[in-house]
């Protein structure tokens, strides 16, 4: 039967097609493409160290000592172990269990704080600067915007939490949990190559 | 329509004729006198031949691919649209982009090798004139090379502030000088004469005024050239620059300017050891003629605006007596 | 299919209008978040800036019309090039192709917005932000002279101290922002919000061509970013990256310039021909040949442009072995613009070819292109480039293929689209003789810089002496420019015209077969009330009447109607064969994004001026935008 609406040339109404089942939510989506050209960025900083360090005589240059792996160490445990309480959260929510994703939730974000929060101590005993020469304005602006992405982590964390409490989230709609958990595992996840590149290897000769 | 196919075709043999009727002025590229800028105009004219023919080609399938089915219907044709890709697309191209690669390889091969015994020359850029030294001769000079025909030079090329390119079209292509990194620029001149070079990467405010000359001149006469130079000017022989050359001492001049003999070692300006002998002022920004170089003294910025040699307060004397003396100096 | 009538009654029609309409006034100015409108005024800020650019361009003409001359100072001169070209390349070039998506994607792939309605807007007024933050370095007399690619060590401190280079540097970085969110959403609304049955392989070309634009902007920005972004900390907190006096490298910078640099010419190249691809077949009247082909020489570009950024780097001094690699990419490259250049010859020589406008750009611009393309392979033949770089050879290169393979596409899509955006059709006749001004003007301007290169003449200088054979030429030149302006100010006159006394324009005036031109133009705020159901690569040819989806009774299927247009949802659709997945809830009119823009703005002041309190003011601004924001987003 033809019809022709007002809006549109000649059409025909037909029932919809078939549906599927539920696939991944646009928000996902799209943190997924976010993650892609953020990750280009890590990539872009990385490449400026290991190309900095090329063209370097001596790394790190002007008598500056590799960092120290002892405490970072730790803290890079802790920080990449913070993704399980984020897993278990979600996954808990999924499942409907509004206390599961609480208590991850706040497990991880006090995992990623205190990682953080190392990362400023750290900070404050180096004894080099980043105006000092290259070596150091890489080794901070790289820790540095990571460390800005573990902030934004933690604010989104916070959003998530406020959610969580005032019981937003649901097995069926928990689309800021799941968007803010990629992202978490992907600001983890680059601290492993960020951690390799610029404290690891440093130590190799 | 048909006509826009011959506007293309006539407007590349004007290329043509331009580019040869060019070759009395002396900037020209395909008018080549050096090594390497010969090499690359001969890989010019093959690539050119090769783009006329492309350009005719498929200008022309345009042109009939648009006129055939003007009637408002299509037209049968033997040459299915597969084909049309398939062979037009990728096989012709890939062929000639492989005749291409090869001539890249061997010409790129061919040229800035390293050759036997060649005159060193090591080049500065700076802002926004050049610095030329001799290593092996003690010669420093700016904004003039002299290098011998026939012989291979090797110019290192360097600068201590920001990038700039060497470039001589009629000799060779182009290389930057790069803070912190050194390169050199190989090759032999094959004709006596002046070439003008410039500076091709922008620099900064005075990019434009960035010129040089490369003077190819026979072995016997550059060799003259050099030992004449490796001496410090004569004294000057007149009174008026005999005066210059003390004002020269007195006034701002020495403490940014070196004249080899005398008290004058600044190293923020050009070296006006040889300065009576150069052609140009500024960097090529003007003629050398004493009118110019009285302008030049007193007000550098009203020929060069923003060149790093400041405007100064002279006297008609001052003027006068430095005109003298900077002309005397050979 | 089982067919059912659900006729939307007038009054329907206008109860739609009303949920999709946005706020009155002043307020729906800055909240509105529909697609077409941020789509039209990206298009037409574009524009501006484009005009701006363009005079700026015949203000340089002017002084390099004749020899030593003093119309412009060296100063002006070289800040009006730098100027132009980041003008022509961030302000005008890119945002207008990300505005021609903006309108035309959503209707094309049959959905009623974008699948970040929001973030849309916010990407506009990023965009917006950018511009008047860069062009307001002209009110305090120091706008960017450091060329469009800003090499260091010059536009460093020492050898550029004023804010000069600070507008350039955050203004690349903010207007990137905008870019890449751009990007983000074209991605997902191709995935996921296709109408059903519009399989990958039914997509129309335009739609590819985004898709391969926006997948480029993702990975190459980032290098622009961190580009400008280190050399803004070097300028501002005094670090090291470019200092080579402190172990900092320039050729670092080149590198990452150029790693965005070279793919960023094909992201400007590769949505214009999919727009080519698109009006040649309708004006030949017959599908695309070879569609195949050119999806994956599309593809293939994108790809290969992230393996040849150091071809403009030849003259660096790098190893001759490194760069003649990057020289045999560069050629390779050659190879999937054939491909497409023989599949347009191929669709022309099997159809019937109408001369309209569009048409007419479109031949203009294969036959500029075809010369743009061959001098690109020649510069990519390394022994060449050493004598060509960096002269007059390389600019009438670019402008080939920026001024010619891009801007003719876009002149050729505006009079191809505007009846269907504006609802006004264009005078075909002042449309004609303002390509062939076009065209000529075009030619006699840039066809004479490639002798000028060979003469000797170098780029960017603000003037040249007499004598060396280069001054009839350049006159030439300036003529010529000012012939193309006229050109482009004719188009521009038939626009304002045909907007108080254009013929109103149908549905489907070129009868066109893409999705877009099932609608009324200008189109209704909610696109289509039913979504359509595709099942051909051209609907509008191969489905006659067009059948629309009714809405279901569950979540998956019932964004599709007339019932799914009044709740303000569109469906969500998954899959290769773009299947029923759910329902999107478009979000009403907000402030949001603009708020949120505006605090960057702040935030990008702040930097510049390196005044503490303004930038934290513009972080906190962006701050509690964005939590707002995340916190509203979906309730859930
Ligand atoms: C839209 C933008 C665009 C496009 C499409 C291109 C296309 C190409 N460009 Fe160009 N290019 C620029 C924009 C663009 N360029 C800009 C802006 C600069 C300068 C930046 C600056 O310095 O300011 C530049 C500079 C530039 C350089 C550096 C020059 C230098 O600075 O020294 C090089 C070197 O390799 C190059 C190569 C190429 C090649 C090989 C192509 C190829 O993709 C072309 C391929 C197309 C064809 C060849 C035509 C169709 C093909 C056929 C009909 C098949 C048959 C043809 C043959 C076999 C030849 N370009
Ligand atoms: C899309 C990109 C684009 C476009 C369209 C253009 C368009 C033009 N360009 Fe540009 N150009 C670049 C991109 C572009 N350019 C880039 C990237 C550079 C390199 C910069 C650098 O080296 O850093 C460059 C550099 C460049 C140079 C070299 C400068 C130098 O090296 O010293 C020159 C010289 O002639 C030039 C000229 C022109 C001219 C005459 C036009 C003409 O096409 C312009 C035509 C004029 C108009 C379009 C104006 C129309 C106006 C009206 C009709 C008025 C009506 C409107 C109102 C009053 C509101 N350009
Ligand atoms: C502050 C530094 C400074 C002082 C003082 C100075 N100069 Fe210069 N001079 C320069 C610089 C820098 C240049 C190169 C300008 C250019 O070409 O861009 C130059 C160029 C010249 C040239 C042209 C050289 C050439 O080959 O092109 C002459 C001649 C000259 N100066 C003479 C003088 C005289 C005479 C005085 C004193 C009255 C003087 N200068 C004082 C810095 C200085
Ligand atoms: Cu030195 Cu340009
Ligand atoms: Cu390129």
């Amino acid at each position: 039967m033809t019809v022709t609406a007002p809006t549109m040339t000649e059409t025909v109404v037909v029932a919809p097609p078939q549906a599927r089942t539920r696939g991944r939510s646009i928000g996902w989506w799209g943190m997924v493409v976010l993650i892609a050209t953020e990750a280009t960025i890590f990539i872009a900083l990385l490449s400026t160290y290991f190309f900095l360090r090329a063209s370097s005589p001596t790394w790190p240059p002007d008598g500056i000592k590799p960092p120290d792996l002892g405490n970072i160490a730790i803290f890079s445990v802790v920080l990449i172990g913070s993704s399980i309480p984020i897993f278990w959260a979600e996954a808990g929510i999924r499942s409907g269990d509004q206390r599961r994703l609480r208590a991850g939730l706040l497990l991880g974000f006090l995992m990623g704080a205190s990682f953080l929060a190392y990362q400023g101590y750290e900070y404050s005993h180096l004894d080099f600067r980043w105006t000092d020469n290259a070596y150091s304005s890489i080794f901070y602006a790289t820790t540095g915007l990571h460390g800005l992405h573990v902030l934004v982590g933690l604010l989104m964390s916070l959003v998530v939490q406020a959610k969580a409490w005032s019981r937003k989230l649901s097995a069926d709609h928990h689309v800021s949990m799941e968007v803010f958990s990629l992202y978490w595992h992907f600001v983890d996840g680059v601290w492993l190559f960020v951690f390799t590149s610029l404290y690891l290897t440093a130590h190799l000769r | 329509m048909s006509r826009l196919r011959h506007t293309a075709v006539f407007a590349w043999v004007l290329a043509i004729v331009i580019g040869i009727s060019a070759c009395s002025g002396s900037t020209s590229a395909v008018d080549a006198h050096g090594s390497e800028a010969r090499h690359i105009a001969g890989l010019w004219w093959l690539m050119f031949g090769l783009a006329v023919g492309v350009y005719v080609v498929v200008g022309g399938f345009i042109i009939v691919a648009a006129l055939r089915g003007r009637r408002g219907t299509p037209r049968r044709s033997r040459i299915s649209q597969n084909m049309f890709i398939t062979v037009g697309g990728v096989l012709v191209p890939a062929l000639i982009l492989l005749v291409l690669a090869v001539v890249t390889v061997t010409t790129t091969g061919a040229l800035r090798k390293a050759g036997n015994n060649p005159v060193r020359i090591e080049v500065t850029g700076e802002r926004w004139w050049w610095t030329v030294r001799y290593p092996d001769r003690q010669i420093v000079t700016a904004n003039e090379l002299h290098i011998p025909v026939g012989q291979p030079v090797a110019i290192g090329l360097e600068s201590d502030n920001v990038v700039h390119s060497f470039w001589v079209p009629e000799l060779a292509g182009k290389v930057d000088t790069i803070p912190g990194q050194r390169n050199v620029l190989r090759f032999t001149a094959e004709k006596a004469g002046t070439y003008l070079g410039v500076c091709a990467e922008f620099c900064g405010i005075q990019h434009a005024h960035m010129g040089f000359r490369v003077i190819a001149q026979s072995a016997g006469a550059f060799e003259r050239w050099t030992t004449a130079h490796a001496e410090p000017p004569r004294e000057p022989t007149s009174e008026l620059a005999a005066d210059g050359a003390l004002r020269f001492q007195r006034l701002p001049c020495a403490g940014c300017h070196t004249v080899r003999g005398s008290q004058a070692h600044g190293t923020v300006g050009p070296d006006l050891t040889d300065f009576g002998s150069r052609a140009t002022i500024g960097a090529g920004a003007v003629e050398n003629d004493p009118s110019n170089l009285a302008r030049w003294v007193r007000h550098a910025q009203s020929i060069k605006p923003g060149a790093l040699m400041p405007n100064l307060t002279l006297s008609d004397d001052d003027v006068r007596a430095l005109v003298s003396y900077l002309e005397s100096l050979r | 299919m089982a067919t059912t009538q659900i006729r939307p009654a007038s009054e329907e029609l206008e109860e739609l209008e009303e949920v999709w309409e946005d706020d009155p006034g002043i307020p729906g100015f800055f909240s509105t978040v529909d697609h077409k409108r941020i789509g039209k005024r990206y298009i037409y800020t574009c524009f501006i800036f484009f005009f701006v650019g363009g005079l700026i361009a015949l203000a340089m003409r002017v002084q390099l019309a004749t020899p030593n001359s003093t119309f412009l100072s060296a100063d002006s001169y070289n800040e009006l090039f730098t100027v132009h070209g980041t003008t022509m390349i961030f302000l005008f070039n890119t945002p207008v192709l990300a505005g021609f998506g903006n309108y035309l994607l959503p209707m094309m792939i049959g959905t009623r917005d974008m699948a970040f309605p929001r973030l849309n807007a916010f990407s506009y007024w990023v965009f917006v932000f950018a511009g008047i933050f860069f062009f307001s370095s002209f009110l305090i007399g120091s706008p960017p002279d450091g060329g469009w690619f800003a090499y260091t060590p010059l536009t460093t401190k020492p050898f550029s101290p004023g804010f000069n280079l600070d507008f350039w540097g955050l203004g690349v970085a903010f207007v990137g922002i905008s870019t890449t969110v751009g990007a983000i959403n074209f991605i997902v609304t191709t995935f996921k919000l296709r109408a059903p049955g519009m399989s990958l392989n039914r997509l129309p070309v335009y739609v590819w061509s985004m898709l391969v634009f926006s997948f480029m902007v993702i990975f190459a920005v980032p290098a622009v970013t961190v580009a400008a972004g280190l050399l803004e900390l070097d300028r501002i907190f005094g670090t090291a990256f470019f200092a080579p006096g402190a172990g900092g490298s320039t050729l670092l910078y080149q590198h990452l310039f150029w790693f965005w640099g070279h793919p960023e010419v094909y992201i400007l190249f590769v949505p214009a021909t999919g727009m080519i691809s698109m009006i040649i077949p309708v004006f030949s009247r017959r599908p695309i040949a070879g569609y195949l082909w050119i999806v994956t020489a599309l593809v293939a570009i994108g790809f290969m442009s992230f393996g040849v950024w150091v071809h403009h780097m030849f003259a660096t001094g790098m190893p001759a072995l490194a760069l003649s690699f990057f020289a045999a990419v560069s050629l390779l490259i050659a190879v999937p613009s054939g491909v497409q250049f023989f599949a347009w010859i191929a669709t022309m020589w099997h159809g019937a070819v109408r001369f309209t406008t569009p048409m007419l750009f479109a031949i203009g611009f294969l036959l500029i292109f075809l010369l743009g393309g061959i001098t690109g392979v020649m510069v990519a033949v390394l022994p060449f480039d050493w004598q060509a770089t960096d002269s007059y050879f390389i600019v009438a290169h670019f402008h080939y293929v920026l001024n010619g393979a891009v801007v003719f596409p876009i002149f050729g899509a505006l009079y191809f689209w505007l009846p269907k955006i504006t609802g006004r059709m264009l005078n075909e006749r002042l449309g004609r003789v303002s390509f062939w001004t076009m065209f000529v003007g075009f030619n006699v301007t840039f066809f004479p810089m490639h002798i000028l290169g060979f003469l000797g003449m170098p780029r960017r200088v603000y003037t040249y002496s007499s004598g060396l054979g280069w001054d009839t030429l350049n006159l030439l030149i300036s003529v010529g420019a000012f012939v193309f302006a006229l050109g482009v100010l004719l188009t521009l006159i038939n626009f304002v015209v045909s907007q108080r006394r254009g013929e109103r324009a149908p549905d489907n005036p070129w009868n066109a077969d893409s999705l877009e031109w099932a609608t009324t133009s200008p189109p209704p705020d909610f696109n289509f009330e039913a979504i359509p159901v595709v099942a051909s690569r051209h609907p509008l040819w191969d489905q006659q009447p067009l059948p629309v989806a009714d809405s279901g009774p569950d979540d998956a299927t019932q964004g599709f109607g007339f019932a799914g247009a009044h709740d303000h949802t569109t469906p969500i659709t998954g899959g290769l064969r773009s299947v029923p997945e759910g329902t999107m809830r478009i979000p009403e009119p907000t402030v949001l994004p603009c708020v949120l823009a505006f605090g960057l703005a702040v935030f990008v002041v702040g930097l510049l001026a390196q005044a503490l309190i303004v930038g934290v003011a513009g972080l906190v601004i962006g701050a509690v935008g964005l939590v707002w924001w995340a916190w509203r987003t979906g309730e859930h």
